[in-house]
């Protein structure tokens, strides 16, 4: 099953576009696999995903640390720390 | 009494006191988030999550109301392009207590800061542009908000 991505800020920027649909292979399980996987595309990608430490993730629309499952997921979303109020 | 609100548009501060003032508690606590003019900050674009920011802050709302009395919360928190001095948030609680009202407000705003999903981009007069940085300070505000 395809699974939706969204970027938002910075790594929306480094990318270039605000979201893509794709299929992941076997093994990418997690946030984490799933950033080291797009990591590999090089350009855009890589640049957003080099510092693991400056990216939050949201799994169907709530946050989630970067080593939760992604099994089942139809929306992942990738970002900076948040910054509103 | 609850409202949340994700808008593009100003707001009303008064018509929104006047609302929680009607609910009938004895305290009304609120807090307006302004652009701030930091060296030659011109304007900002708040980014967000549209499918998600809306039940993000109706979450922090639920908890809010979950630890203290209150009879009714308004939030309004605004997106796109904002100028110097134009209002980004509108928090608002009535509670029969001065305490609940003042803590509850806090706590709202302080949750607002690290647990919604908005992005603030700022330009200066010199052309720069940048990403606003989530800030340690933030974290420990919402720290002390954490229950043992």
């Amino acid at each position: 099953m395809p699974l939706e991505l969204l970027y938002f800020a910075w790594v929306r920027e480094a990318i270039g576009k605000g979201g893509e649909s794709v299929l992941c292979p076997d093994g990418i399980d997690t946030v984490d696999s799933l950033i080291g996987w797009l990591a590999q595309r090089g350009g855009g990608y890589a640049e957003a995903f080099a510092d693991r430490a400056r990216l939050r993730a949201a799994v169907d629309q709530a946050f989630v640390p970067l080593d939760a499952s992604i099994v089942g997921a139809r929306e992942v979303a990738l970002f900076p720390p948040v910054t509103g109020g | 009494m609850i409202s949340v609100r994700i808008q593009e548009g100003d707001f009303d501060p008064g018509a929104e006191l006047a609302r929680l003032e009607g609910l009938g508690g004895g305290a009304l606590a609120s807090f307006i988030g302004l652009v701030r003019s930091d060296g030659g900050l011109i304007d900002m674009e708040l980014e967000h999550y549209p499918g998600m920011t809306l039940k993000a802050v109706e979450a922090i709302v639920a908890e809010a109301v979950h630890r203290w009395p209150l009879l009714g919360v308004g939030v309004i928190h605004r997106h796109g392009r904002l100028k110097v001095g134009d209002r980004i948030v509108f928090v608002g609680v009535t509670s029969p207590r001065r305490a609940a009202a003042l803590e509850a407000c806090a706590f709202l705003i302080d949750w607002l800061k690290t647990g919604a999903p908005f992005w603030k981009r700022e330009r200066f007069a010199d052309g720069r542009a940048r990403w606003v940085e989530a800030c340690a300070s933030d974290d420990a505000a919402v720290a002390r908000w954490v229950e043992a």
